[in-house]
């Protein structure tokens, strides 16, 4: 089977960042950038099943500037087979990358698109679902797993989405309020995945440097037929408010009074 | 933590790291500060840290990073040693770091360039894989740098060395599995001393006491004995009597690991004391406001630029190896010293907070006494650059 998996370039998590003065957008200069961490649990899904149902392939795609190469190169260290990089410079809104992918999902016709469930950098949360709406695909969202990611199933890599034995639907456990449900869905299909899906693997030094003679083809909107003139406009960024000081109560008595009667939590 | 981003590293010195190195970078700090810094003071409570951290490091290819891949290596150059020797500071565990550099760049690298296909393949493989631990025996209570001076002996027996005397320091001592050892199988001075891969179930050999330390706490440093201890002759590494050049050799590997920790340390810990200098206020403003502060920072901040081109200058000779040891021990000398200063000048800007041992500041104070003493004191560089220098 092929497996499309999609890695978006992000400002690290780790970074420090600061709003531009003219509220524009973020500094970003002196910020460094990863793969949207909820994508490489997507790439370690897509190994996983590849290396469960061989033969398999798994291709992963992003879209951005040359920079974007990088976080292919780290999913084809990771182990994925090739890559695309539909090179952007400009801002391209979830729409935008959607209709992109769908592109990508009539020509590489996989068997399953795999994706975070959303970027840590503007915490959309809906390319999946558009993708899965503009491609007329089922769709799952936020896939997980019942096992704990200290469980032996985890360490023994086994992946969490279920394929049925023809190849043809595949059972998707996924997070609600309070719980997991089991979602059967026909393929192809777009599942977006969440943060207990597993644990990924590190790209090690030998696969990177075996990474470097894998393919990347590169390819851009105008090539694909899309106008990604974006339809979202950014109005203001702004950070989020500081935190106040907090204060010390003596004992838990005042606690309980304080929280019930200034914060009426309780 | 490093808040200087990639892009920056690579800018400071353009050629050599490539997207290759950075994706191993990427790999190391998301491994170092994911399954070792949150054990950095656990480790350095218990005197030791689990052996799991070697084969560990090991998958992700951190041990055999600059190795052949006909070893069991990663395949890379010097600078993904680098890269790693760089990273490594995230751990926020000094006596981590060098056990495991010393497994990585400094026992081993010796079995590679001169090992038998035999050698490699029973101890620079298991140990490149986190296997077997690997340790470097050349001190000893009598002899440091002056490697001429050292006693151990090993007189030819039949097949056999027999290996008498002890040896002092020695990192990963505890619980190595094998020592590559430097004897004297010849007369006195630099001429008679040769080079043995010493594994340490052999009968005659003890480990006296783990050395109690002030600073890297979870490291192991020990005083070993050996009292007829029989080394098949095979286990001789490169000629009898020719271990000198070697032994002074793999000494620059050392030093420049150990120059270019101090550098990535340094940073760390200027960064975040400037990070911590916004956060906290005294009088009405932020403690980086205050004149007096900002001056010391940027003179670090200009010396440890300066210590970076040094060492990285140093690198680039011993990678494409041209001479280089005036410029290693230039590098070992002035970085190591000047991250004496910035410790204390960081642990001080960080008042009564820099005295408790949960912040790193405060265990940096410990561990770095040990970088202008270990792997040849500042007096040694200082020697060793003035026999280099026409003129004195």
């Amino acid at each position: 089977m092929k497996i499309l998996v999609t890695v978006k370039r992000v400002e690290d998590y780790e970074s420090k960042i600061k709003v531009k003065p003219d509220n524009s957008w973020i500094v970003t200069e002196g910020v460094n950038y990863r793969a949207n961490p909820f994508d490489e649990i997507a790439v370690e899904e897509a190994l996983r099943l590849r290396d469960a149902n061989m033969p398999s392939e798994v291709v992963v795609a992003s879209i951005g500037s040359g920079a974007a190469q990088a976080e292919i190169r780290s999913a084809l260290a990771m182990g994925a087979d090739r890559g695309i990089l539909v090179k952007h410079d400009g801002f391209v809104d979830s729409d935008g990358v959607a209709r992109l992918l769908a592109k990508l999902g009539e020509k590489e016709k996989p068997d399953l698109v795999l994706m975070g469930k959303q970027a840590v950098d503007v915490d959309d949360n809906v390319t999946g679902q558009l993708l899965a709406e503009y491609l007329s695909w089922g769709q799952v969202t936020f896939a997980s797993k019942k096992e704990s990611l200290e469980s032996p199933e985890e360490k023994a890599k086994k992946p969490g989405i279920q394929l049925a034995a023809d190849k043809k639907s595949a059972q998707v456990v996924r997070e609600v309020d309070g719980g997991v449900e089991t979602l059967e869905v026909q393929l192809p299909a777009v599942v977006t995945v969440d943060l207990r899906l597993n644990v990924p693997r590190y790209a090690s030094l030998p696969n990177i440097m075996k990474a470097k003679k894998k393919p990347i083809e590169e390819l851009t909107p105008q090539a694909l037929g899309v106008d990604v003139a974006p339809k979202v406009k950014v109005v203001r960024v702004e950070s989020p408010p500081a935190r106040k000081a907090g204060i010390k109560v003596p004992d838990v008595a005042s606690l309980v009074k304080k929280l019930h009667e200034e914060a009426k939590v309780i | 933590m490093n808040e200087r981003s990639f892009s920056e590293v690579r800018m400071a010195i353009e050629a050599p790291f490539t997207p290759e190195h950075d994706l191993f970078r990427r790999t190391l700090r998301d491994y170092v500060t994911r399954e070792l810094a949150p054990h950095a003071l656990e480790w350095d409570e218990a005197g030791i840290f689990p052996r799991e951290v070697f084969t560990g490091m090991a998958a992700i290819g951190a041990l055999g990073v600059n190795y052949p891949e006909e070893v069991g290596g990663s395949g890379g150059d010097f600078w993904h040693a680098v890269v790693l020797a760089e990273e490594l500071v995230h751990s926020r565990n000094s006596g981590v770091n060098m056990g495991l550099l010393v497994q990585s760049q400094i026992a081993t690298p010796i079995l590679n360039e001169i090992g038998t296909e035999e050698q490699k393949r029973e101890f620079l493989r298991p140990a490149l894989a986190g296997e077997k631990i690997a340790a470097l025996g050349i001190s000893e209570p009598d002899a440091g740098s002056d490697v001429a001076r050292i006693k151990t002996s090993a007189r030819r027996v039949g097949d056999d060395y027999v290996v008498n005397g002890a040896k002092m320091w020695i990192t990963n001592g505890t619980r190595a599995d094998f020592i590559t050892l430097a004897v004297r199988t010849g007369g006195p001075g630099h001429g008679g001393i040769s080079l043995l891969v010493f594994p340490t179930d052999v009968k005659g050999f003890s480990v006296s006491k783990n050395l109690a330390k002030v600073g890297n706490l979870s490291s192991d440093t020990a005083l070993l004995f050996f009292e007829d201890c029989k080394v098949p002759a095979r286990y001789l590494l490169g000629e009898e009597n020719e271990g000198f050049y070697q032994v002074m050799t793999n000494f620059q590997g050392e030093r420049l690991i150990a120059a270019i920790g101090a550098v990535s340390g340094m940073q760390q810990l200027v960064d975040e004391s400037i990070r911590y200098g916004n956060e906290r206020s005294a009088f009405d403003k932020p403690l980086i406001k205050f004149q007096t502060w900002r001056h010391k920072f940027v003179e670090h901040l200009t010396g440890i630029e300066a210590a970076r081109w040094l060492t990285y200058r140093a690198c680039d000779l011993f990678n494409r190896r041209e001479p280089a040891v005036k410029e290693i021990s230039m590098a070992k000398l002035f970085a190591t010293d000047l991250m004496q200063r910035v410790v204390y000048d960081c642990q001080q800007f960080h008042g009564g907070m820099g005295y408790v041992v949960e912040t790193p500041v405060a265990r940096a104070f410990r561990d770095v006494r040990l970088l202008t003493i270990g792997g040849g004191t500042s007096e040694i560089m200082k020697e060793i650059i003035a026999k280099l220098v026409p003129g004195f």
